[in-house]
């Protein structure tokens, strides 16, 4: 397969009047042409950064400060903010968590995406009409004549977040980044959408980044996941190698501390403590003092992604030769 | 990371089977007046007569979609809401009929545990003052009484003593939700109800909030009414779930069961919705469209017309036009549905969207 997006490195401070603190720092993330890839990780992680990073619509306070990102092999940081906004919507596309927010309450939805065309391509009247109506008809939407001449508030979160996606697709983008499109609906709801980008992806082969704190819908969608602690991606993995094999101790206790049927009865194993939250600041591995294998080089020195088989790769020293027996014992981890 | 502790629930179902209910819910109906502008006013059939037991000692789960009414349910138990009819019976006392003071002092008994921990605190409060909050309200006892009782429940949610002069902000939602726990059990209530108490977290803070409610479980013998949309949060603590459907108790039975062998089709297609980490390939049973308006609820079973089973048995009549019986609150396992046999033979290959 073709590679679509390469981000190498890519670091993102944000810069307050006393002090620059690093929220991104060194995430490396590569999408194949029509490859699904789920990022994965704790509130606070960069999960949203990392995607916005690849758009830059970074908030005003927040620049990338190193690596690279290129998109179809063009370099996206050199990209002129005319380019830029010509790439936005057009190629690749966003679909954000809250649908409700993500709108314009005072625009109809009709006029959200005649909008979308009407910057990007040179289409009238008619034909954008009908190009509208084939968009909501492709996201299995219910009552379009309707739904065109609504008004946000008049719809449910299910209705638009479906209309959040034809929007999206309207220009069929070549990499859509989706949010936690689904974290603020109704599981039956949230499964309906699940399935209506499974299906769209399907159909049309683009790209999909796609951004969750949900184990479970990783599981159910994406073809390779990428899991991000403090700002880093710290293993990469095949779905199928992740949850059968997880590598970095992170994954581990992210996967064991959800609560299954077999641990009724049973403390579930958690991970103590709480993410950095200036991980730029830090020396070591991230993740040493909420780790229970972590030992002195873990403090002094940062673990690069070690490949563990295949394209499975995560960073920590434990997985390197010499890491491997100085290691202490691990405590209360269920693998 | 933490030594997995064990702490053993009274057995798969909680409870003696036999043993009398703490709270009985009969025919508890709440219809809100909506006027939206420029239309006649509407009534909106929150609960439409729901009738259950919730037994001295269990974790009663409650599931189903945002409108469902669990909430409401909550609410009228906690009386911030006034049900329209039906009883809600503890020790004898009709909670549903009681008025002022009374109220307050039910309140004592029954405490709740809200979605968002951090909105469930006065900003300008320290954590002291919120926990002692409902002591001083409640109880007679001096100041000093009071500070030891905080700091004894500060103990017991696991925080630190130095916690107690922050305020919320300085705090983290993990740590936010222990400060509401603490506050909830001051008055040592009997019945606790968690609306959402870990969806506003993350999976590694959650899994410290569900052991801490495991362990004040066993510590305070307490029972709880745990609400919640995630299903492996329900079914991990659970002893008995009931499913609500658009103001209704479509199906009650044993977490077990109800998690193997659902009678309704309505939880059939809520379990299998849910995206699973274990990853058990099952067959998505998915539901057309969204739930109906409870301003007008459908005719006769009112899932009908989301219904996949009675697309599947050719759109048999009796759905459309009879209300399926209601689950009987003594029944250990049942479904309001006319079909509920189908829907429990029906193993999840054979079911076509």
């Amino acid at each position: 397969m073709t590679r679509l997006l390469e981000m190498r490195d890519v670091s993102v401070a944000f810069d307050t009047f006393e002090r620059r603190s690093i929220a991104l720092t060194g995430v490396n993330l590569s999408v194949d042409k029509g490859e699904v890839v789920g990022i994965v990780g704790e509130t606070g992680c960069g999960k949203t950064l990392t995607g916005l990073s690849i758009l830059r619509l970074l908030p005003r306070t927040a620049s990338i400060v190193g690596g690279s990102i290129t998109l179809d092999g063009e370099d996206v940081l050199a990209m002129s903010e005319r380019d830029i906004r010509g790439l936005r919507g057009a190629r690749v596309a966003m679909v954000f968590q809250n649908p409700t927010s993500a709108f314009n309450p005072v625009h109809t939805i009709g006029s959200h995406l005649r909008l979308v065309l009407q910057t990007h391509t040179r289409m009238h009247g008619r034909e954008i009409a009908q190009r509208i109506r084939e968009a909501l008809s492709d996201v299995g939407m219910p009552d379009i004549e309707r739904v065109v001449r609504s008004y946000p508030h008049q719809l449910s979160g299910g209705m638009l977040q479906r209309a959040m996606i034809a929007m999206a697709l309207l220009l069929k983008p070549a990499l859509l980044i989706a949010d936690e499109p689904t974290t603020s609906l109704d599981v039956t709801i949230a499964a309906q959408v699940l399935e209506l980008i499974r299906r769209l992806q399907h159909e049309r082969g683009f790209s999909v980044v796609y951004i969750t704190h949900d184990l479970g819908v990783v599981r159910g969608i994406c073809d390779r996941v990428v899991v991000l602690y403090a700002g880093r991606d710290v293993e990469t993995a095949s779905t199928e190698d992740l949850f059968a094999a997880p590598a970095h101790p992170y994954t581990r206790a992210l996967l064991a501390a959800v609560p299954r049927v077999s641990a009724r009865g049973h403390a579930l194993p958690v991970i103590p403590g709480i993410v950095p939250s200036d991980p730029g600041a830090m020396v070591g591995c991230p993740f040493v003092d909420r780790c229970a294998f972590a030992f002195d080089r873990c403090r002094v020195e940062r673990p690069e992604p070690t490949i563990v088989g295949g394209t499975h790769a995560a960073a920590c020293h434990l997985l390197t030769p010499q890491g491997a027996g100085a290691a202490k014992q691990p405590v209360g981890i269920a693998s | 990371m933490t030594q997995a502790t064990m702490h053993e629930p009274p057995g798969e179902a909680g409870v003696l089977p036999g043993s009398a209910p703490l709270l009985r819910v009969r025919g508890l109906t709440v219809d809100f007046r909506v006027t939206a502008l420029g239309r006649a006013p509407e009534t909106v059939h929150a609960l439409a007569g729901v009738d259950l037991d919730v037994r001295a000692g269990e974790v009663y789960g409650l599931v189903g979609e945002s409108g469902s009414g669990k909430t409401t349910l909550a609410r009228c138990l906690l009386r911030l809401v006034r049900p329209t009819a039906g009883s809600i019976l503890f020790d004898g006392v009709d909670v549903a009929r009681l008025r002022g003071a009374a109220i307050r002092r039910w309140r004592s008994q029954i405490q709740v545990v809200f979605q968002d921990p951090v909105g469930s605190l006065d900003p300008r409060s320290s954590v002291r003052d919120i926990i002692a909050e409902p002591l001083r309200l409640h109880l007679k006892e001096s100041k000093a009484d009071i500070g030891r009782r905080v700091a004894t429940l500060i103990d017991e949610v696991g925080l630190g003593r130095h916690l107690l002069d922050r305020r919320a902000h300085e705090l983290s939602g993990g740590q936010c939700q222990r400060v509401v726990i603490a506050r909830a059990l001051g008055l040592q209530p009997r019945l606790l109800v968690l609306d959402e108490p870990t969806s506003s977290l993350d999976v590694s803070v959650q899994a410290q909030i569900l052991n801490l409610l495991g362990q004040l479980r066993q510590s305070h013998g307490l029972t709880y009414m745990l609400i919640s949309h995630d299903l492996s949060v329900v079914r991990y603590l659970a002893d008995r779930i009931g499913v609500m459907y658009l103001g209704r108790l479509v199906e009650q039975g044993p977490a077990r069961e109800v998690f193997e062998a659902q009678r309704h089709p309505y939880t059939r297609a809520l379990l299998s919705a849910a995206p699973d980490v274990e990853g058990i390939t099952k067959r998505k049973v998915l539901v057309h469209g969204e739930p109906p308006s409870a301003t007008a609820p459908p005719s006769g079973c009112t899932f009908h017309p989301r219904c996949w089973l009675y697309v599947q048995l050719g759109q048999p009549e009796i759905c459309a036009t009879t209300m399926p019986t209601a689950v009987a609150p003594e029944a250990d396992h049942a479904a309001a549905c006319h079909f509920a046999q189908q829907a429990e033979s029906q193993s999840s290959h054979e079911v076509e969207q």
